[in-house]
């Protein structure tokens, strides 16, 4: 059983995080804000894309440049059905696991006869392609993206209901985490790491690298593809906007900022990145251009992400904590 | 677990240059069979070829009664042929302890699981710390890798070839580097794992070699000149001549 | 199918491919030799276009666009390249891609403040804006230009490549990197001069571009990724294998947009059809590219051979 250690800044801002999460709803509510539930929602589901890739992208080093695309499959894994009046949330899941799955297999079997930039290239194109067969089906929207007529039913339970969803994305954020910090020290993760450590040496162990970033990518994506799920349902609304580029680029952002290959980084970087973006927006509509070059210094200062910087936190009070009895006794 | 590991006639060229000349090794189940040879005689390229991470361009591989000629590293390293690196090749992130235990894993086919940590597996834990105590690296099972010194990362290079529960070691030279005390307590180490295993051994440090091998085979410009007992070789006007020189060993 | 039809269709594909070749061939070996993923490379394109668009409504001469495209974009580039890329080329891929991510931001954002959203209106300069005559059908003279303009490129990247000594180190610098900076070559020099012309190449593209495409932020990107399309496809490192490739996409991209959805309609249901057509013409040059992959993952004219 994996010990959490909660005097750690590292593991108990996340968690209070997590908790403090959970009460937005009920603050919200009370508040009388409801823009805060989806304006939250919106980050726990970005939080769970971030979480699928960094599965990849962090445990797995597949710099993966695409995977904004599971996203798109996954909205329109809902608003495709919803348009042919088909509203069970069971058949959208399905169906969005399927295509993610199948997708990332037959993606990442590709990709992965590269590595380094052609790999980023190669999910880029990839990501782009399904991006332009979206816009194509003018009878789906085309461009304009295509509502969602009939959000995901299942059962009693609609997640077209704001607190439906909201309890949902919470519950697969904390589930997929779980999973994440489990996983980490599980066989499979432990040989993904190594893989992204020294691919030559898990093939001379016996074991197949390239299988298991297979694997790990298609998990990955079939994971994002749930986060698409959530976001078809929480804009009633699916769009190749959420395919593009760019999205892609702002996944990889997320991750490395909360902190790359760490179980909380995810949260913590959609956390950041999407809070820091309403902020910017708020002091000026052209705030790309202030957020660009923070990204650009992101990239130059090195990358450890806040996760690392709680981690040196708190390995800096640890010592002090040493040092300063022997300190107030006068010379050590 | 020992076994036997044939080549016939391997052929390497790179262009015009031939560096495996038509190489059959015959190497005994149990036997500590060395490859020596001097500076660019072709002795890694030997070794990538046995391990398939190089494809000959002729001439087969037989191991353990198969061709396995057509195998993957992988296939190879699961079959039972595992080898060492010359230059270390470890998880420089991973603890000593978890370095083996990822390599017991496939052994054991118990990598993927994604749920229980790893090292709570009761069969390649068991397997791990064997292998790191044979290869005298015990204390340091909680280190992390990447802050070892040289001659004990050079130990977990074979702590890991025997974590993963090999027939046949291939350790290519695993004393590269090492000062003369590391060197004579690897030698020991080895010979600790004669009768146990199927080993072949490239290695420089002509001391080891004639201590430990069972049979010597000299490669010289890829072409195994001669192949026989440590007194054979040491005897050998020809082997003398190209390699050995005016040094008695 | 007519023969006229087709042909205009062939040539518009060789002007696209030339297109991309100008942004391929500068790129390729940013990615071969220094193993730096630009992805900032389309932000110059779009620079370039600007700087043009601006240079050819104050002063009324194409020429002078032209000129004032290749040096913003060469400015630019080495300013980029001193400041941020230099220091970027020991770390991983992935810090390439934030940074270069990071710029594209800015670059897209600092155009809308400057110009706004609105795409910028570029006319075909007078000289070029009637039609040439090729074999009894009228062609757009400025596309012609283009083309003409990418293949004179072509033939100038061959012979530097080919025939002078920095040709030679940059063809070994491809095969070999570090063998290239041992033999004690000012690499920075060499890199700064390599990301520059590339950038300068781009800016070119981008001012040729501009009366035929929408001059506007973000216009970068989407041809940006067809680009590395054209890289993988080509063999990344391999100037001759972005001009092959280029073509190849162009070609295959245009006339695909042209004629796939007529195939179909002769071969499908109408309804099928006109769904599937544009689908599988937008995604022809992606499963061009799944296919060379598949087959021969180092590209079709790979730098390094063995």
């Amino acid at each position: 059983m994996t010990t959490l250690n909660l005097t750690r800044p590292a593991t108990a801002l996340p968690l209070l995080l997590f908790a403090g999460l959970a009460a937005v709803p009920f603050i919200a509510g009370a508040l009388g804000q409801p823009f805060w539930t989806s304006f939250f929602a919106r980050i726990l589901i970005y939080a769970i894309a971030a979480t699928a890739l960094n599965l990849a992208l962090g445990y797995g080093g597949l710099v993966s440049f695409g995977h904004a695309l599971f996203l798109g499959l996954g909205s329109y894994a809902v608003a495709l059905p919803a348009f042919h009046g088909v509203d069970s949330g069971w058949v959208h899941l399905a169906l969005c696991l399927l295509v993610c799955g199948v997708g990332a297999l037959a993606i990442g079997a590709i990709s992965l006869r590269t590595s380094g930039m052609a790999f980023i290239m190669i999910t880029l194109a990839f990501a782009q392609m399904g991006y332009f067969l979206l816009v194509s089906l003018k009878q789906y929207g085309g461009d304009d993206g295509l509502p969602v007529s009939a959000t995901s039913r299942f059962g009693p339970l609609n997640l077209g209901s704001p607190l439906v969803l909201y309890g949902a994305a919470w519950g697969v954020l904390a589930l997929a985490t779980w999973w994440m910090a489990r996983l980490r020290r599980a066989p499979f993760g432990m040989a993904l790491r190594g893989a992204r450590q020294n691919a030559r040496r898990i093939n001379a162990i016996g074991l197949q690298a390239q299988r298991l970033q297979l694997a790990a990518f298609v998990i990955s994506g079939a994971l994002c593809g749930v986060a698409g799920l959530l976001l078809a349902n929480l804009n009633a609304f699916a769009s190749p906007s959420s395919m593009a580029w760019t999205v892609s680029g702002e996944l990889i952002v997320m991750v490395v900022l909360g902190g790359i290959g760490t179980v909380f980084g995810p949260l913590i970087g959609a956390v950041a990145f999407l809070g820091l973006e309403e902020v910017l927006k708020g002091m000026t509509e052209h705030w790309m251009a202030i957020f660009g070059p923070l990204i650009v210094l992101m990239a130059l200062v090195g990358r450890h992400g806040i996760i690392g910087l709680l981690d040196r936190l708190g390995a800096w009070k640890r010592a002090r904590a040493e040092v300063a009895p022997a300190l107030s006794e006068g010379h050590a | 677990m020992m076994a036997a590991l044939q080549t016939e006639g391997l052929v390497k060229r790179y262009g015009a240059l031939l560096v495996t000349d038509h190489v059959s090794l015959d190497i005994r189940p149990g036997e500590l069979h060395a490859v020596i040879g001097p500076n660019g005689a072709g002795k890694t390229t030997l070794i990538n070829q046995l391990s398939g991470e190089l494809q000959p361009n002729e001439g087969r591989v037989h191991f353990d009664g198969h061709d396995v000629s057509a195998l993957s590293v992988d296939q190879r390293a699961r079959a039972g042929l595992l080898r060492s690196y010359q230059i270390t090749s470890i998880f420089e992130e991973f603890s000593v302890l978890e370095n083996a235990v990822l390599a017991a894993l496939a052994a054991k086919r118990h990598a993927w699981r994604f749920w229980r940590p790893m090292l709570d597996d009761s069969a390649a834990r068991p397997a791990a710390q064997e292998a790191i105590a044979a290869a005298g690296l015990s204390a340091q099972a909680g280190v992390a890798a990447g802050e070892l010194a040289y001659g004990q990362r050079r130990q977990l290079e074979l702590a890991m070839a025997l974590a993963a529960q090999p027939k046949f070691l291939l350790l290519d030279e695993p004393m590269a580097g090492m000062s003369v005390q590391e060197s004579t307590a690897v030698t020991e180490l080895l010979r600790g794992l004669k009768r146990r295993y199927t080993i072949l051994l490239v290695e420089h440090d002509m001391d080891a070699v004639f201590s430990l091998a069972d049979r010597i085979t000299v490669l010289v410009y890829g072409r195994a000149m001669f192949t026989g007992t440590p007194d054979e070789i040491r005897e050998h006007p020809e082997v003398r001549a190209v390699y050995l020189g005016e040094e008695t060993v | 199918m007519s023969a006229t039809l087709l042909l205009a269709q062939l040539l518009n594909g060789l002007q696209y491919g030339v297109l991309l070749f100008l942004l391929a061939a500068g790129l390729t070996l940013v990615f071969g030799i220094m193993s730096f993923v630009n992805l900032a490379h389309g932000s110059l394109y779009m620079l370039g276009a600007y700087a043009a668009a601006v240079a050819y409504a104050a002063s009324g001469s194409f020429a002078l666009a032209i000129l004032a495209a290749m040096g913003t974009a060469l400015l630019i580039g080495l300013a980029l390249e001193v400041a941020i890329v230099s220091r970027l080329y020991r770390r991983d891929h992935l810090d390439h891609v934030l940074a270069t991510f990071g710029l594209v931001m800015f670059f897209n954002e600092l155009v809308r403040i400057v110009w706004g959203p609105q795409p910028l209106f570029v006319q075909v300069p007078d000289v070029l804006s009637g039609t040439v005559d090729i074999v009894g059908f009228s062609y757009p003279s400025y596309r012609f230009a283009i083309i003409g303009a990418g293949l004179l490129v072509a033939v100038g990247s061959h012979l530097l490549i080919h025939k002078t000594r920095v040709g030679m180190l940059i063809r070994a610098g491809a095969q070999n990197p570090q063998l290239v900076a041992a033999l004690g070559v000012n690499i920075g020099l060499l890199n700064a001069m390599l990301f520059g012309v590339g950038a300068m190449l781009a800016g070119l593209a981008g001012a040729m571009a501009g009366p035929v495409l929408s001059v506007q932020s973000g216009m970068g990107e989407p041809v940006l990724i067809t680009t590395l399309v054209v890289i993988v496809i080509g063999g990344i490192g391999s100037v001759s294998g972005a001009l092959y490739a280029a073509l190849i996409v162009g070609l295959v991209d245009t006339l695909g947009r042209v004629f796939l959805p007529l195939l179909l309609r002769q071969i499908a249901e109408r309804s099928i059809a006109d769904a599937a057509g544009p689908a599988l013409a937008s995604m022809s040059v992606y499963l061009l590219m799944a296919l060379v992959l598949a087959l021969r993952p180092q590209g079709l004219f790979p730098a390094r051979r063995g």
